[in-house]
């Protein structure tokens, strides 16, 4: 016999493999039951629960203001619009009005938060492709820019709890002011660094382009949100679908994309950096003095008491729709506090965008939806 | 973009789906008599009501009918003093707007709804987790098991009568003296 004519067949089977829950490109503690033949996946299955903690249980034995801490800890990226959903729910159930100028100050928060989430959750997604460390530490370059911001204006880096019901903790000065309108200028030329180092490079198109695919027709089927829905060509924002606090004043674009496929959501979260940007520049610019206070005076923090009834209030967060439902019996305590967290909900559509993948692609896959572990196992 | 208001959507179901609506909740009278009761939650009355053979049909027919193509989330309250759970479920339009509500009222030792999941995917994992915290069983679900707690694990601790301190998981028996 000569080598290399080998005619006989080969026996394949089935093999079920477990991605996870150790695994550096899982974002946490996240498992994944694989069904694989050779390297072609067939199905998965997501478990998930190793971070558990009864998040919601716990909201029911704590006093309304104790849980604000409680929400930075859910998506530990995003602390801000977590808090701000959260204040908003309360707000609604206890019927608290905000200042203007807190209204534009979360606003600001919330959209500083928005770029450095996508920069990183870019970055993050190109580590997972193999480009070791350089886009992500780009991205972690201009995220530490804001998160100085952010402890200068809420004394934390990354849980900030700043937001309060009826406005925010402390109001911003000028030099803080100053500080972002710097780092506004700088932005643009990141955006354009960033683009040019990845938008064509073949590398990324070959590993994102048509991989992935959650189709338009289906997309709204999965409950998906954010960037993943947008991404599939769906203009659906709550900025826009549901204006809350001052968003229906600000001139801005709902990016989608075409496709569906990994490729689209790099660009629609590139192009909605920009897009934050231009929400920024609106914002500072309409922001009204301090005369009208920061903070509701009237609102007893401490010892809140909603009258009973229930409130649902939902804010578009870099992940996607994160909502808050509480119902009050009346006491210092909501009686059921339930959270719409995107990063979980996302997670329905995994196991069939990753069909018929390879492997490899399946940690870019899970790397585009962008899931932070501290939303989904709550 | 008007969309539907609560009440717009009760005529609607009474009109096209006759039956779908559930009979509103009448508190027991037992619970009545005592005046000097605390705090309690209230039922909402305004929204659609349902019974729980009916919410498939429901479903679709807001998703199909009315548009209604995005299902934002499913949650469980366990209201113990009228021995109920409630199952809320959040509709909204793809143009926009605000939600329309959906509410399923099931008794506490027999809580089953059928699940939506076979025509609606993204109610698969919301409705694990309510099965999960809440013990609501959705027959025709693909694929019901628990979804952040283990499978051997015993009870449903968002319930409200699930005690909080001394059970056989928490190891410490103290807090309450």
């Amino acid at each position: 016999m000569i080598a290399g004519t080998f005619t006989g067949t080969i026996k394949t089977e089935e093999l079920q493999i477990n991605i996870g829950p150790q695994h550096p490109s899982t974002h946490g503690v996240f498992r994944m039951i694989t069904r694989i033949d050779g390297e072609t996946i067939l199905g998965l299955e997501p478990v998930f629960g190793y971070l558990h903690r009864n998040h919601e249980q716990l909201g029911e034995v704590s006093s309304y203001l104790q849980i604000i801490p409680f929400t930075d800890r859910l998506d530990y990226f995003n602390s801000m619009p977590n808090n701000q959903g959260y204040c908003m729910a309360v707000e609604k159930l206890a019927g608290i009005e905000v200042p203007e100028r807190a209204e534009y100050i979360r606003v600001i928060m919330a959209e500083l938060s928005r770029i450095q989430n996508h920069a990183t959750a870019l970055g993050f997604m190109l580590n997972d492709m193999g480009a070791m460390g350089t886009p992500l530490l780009y991205g972690f370059r201009e995220r530490e820019k804001i998160l100085d911001l952010f402890e200068a204006a809420s004394g934390a880096r990354m849980m900030c709890s700043y937001m309060r019901f009826g406005g925010v903790a402390r109001d911003i000065d000028d030099e803080w002011l100053g500080e972002l309108k710097k780092l506004m200028v700088g932005l643009p030329a990141f955006f354009d660094e960033f683009e040019r180092l990845l938008s064509e490079n073949e590398i990324l198109l070959s590993r994102a382009r048509n991989v992935g695919i959650l189709p338009k027709a289906v997309a709204l089927d999965y409950s998906v949100t954010g960037p993943l829905l947008r991404g599939s060509g769906i203009p659906y924002d709550v900025r826009r679908a549901e204006p809350y606090s001052v968003y229906d004043r600000f001139g801005f674009d709902v990016v989608v994309g075409s496709v569906g496929d990994i490729y689209d959501r790099y660009l629609v979260r590139v192009e909605e950096m920009r897009q934050s940007l231009r929400i920024l520049e609106q914002a500072v610019q309409q922001l009204p003095d301090a005369s009208g206070g920061h903070l509701n005076p009237k609102v007893k923090q401490q010892s809140i008491r909603p009258p009973a009834g229930e409130a649902y209030a939902r804010v578009e967060t870099p992940k996607g729709e994160l909502g808050f439902y509480l119902v009050s019996d009346g006491s210092g305590r909501p009686y059921r506090y339930k959270i719409r967290a995107p990063s979980f909900i996302n997670l329905t559509a995994l196991s069939d965008l990753a069909r018929g993948h390879k492997v490899a692609d399946l940690v870019v896959i899970l790397g585009s939806i962008d899931i932070v572990m501290g939303e989904v196992d709550r | 973009m008007a969309r539907l208001n609560s009440g717009e959507l009760r005529e609607l179901l009474e009109r096209d789906l006759p039956g779908a609506l559930a009979a509103p909740h009448s508190p027991p009278q037992a619970a009545e008599a005592h005046g000097e009761e605390e705090n309690h939650p209230v039922l909402q009355e305004h929204d659609a009501v349902v019974v729980a053979e009916r919410l498939p049909d429901v479903a679709r027919y807001l998703r199909d009918q009315l548009g209604y193509s995005y299902l934002s989330h499913i949650t469980a309250v366990d209201y113990l003093r009228e021995g109920l759970i409630e199952v809320v479920y959040f509709f909204y339009h793809p143009e926009g707007g605000g939600p329309q509500i959906v509410r399923v009222r099931v008794p506490r030792d027999n809580a089953v709804i059928p699940s939506i999941t076979p025509f609606w995917p993204g109610a698969n994992l919301q409705e694990r987790e309510a099965y999960d915290l809440f013990g609501v069983h959705f027959p025709g679900h693909p694929f019901l098991r628990r979804v952040y707690l283990w499978d051997e694990f015993e009870g449903y601790p968002m319930r409200k009568d699930f005690p909080k301190t001394g059970d056989k998981y928490t190891h410490v028996t103290g807090g309450e003296e």
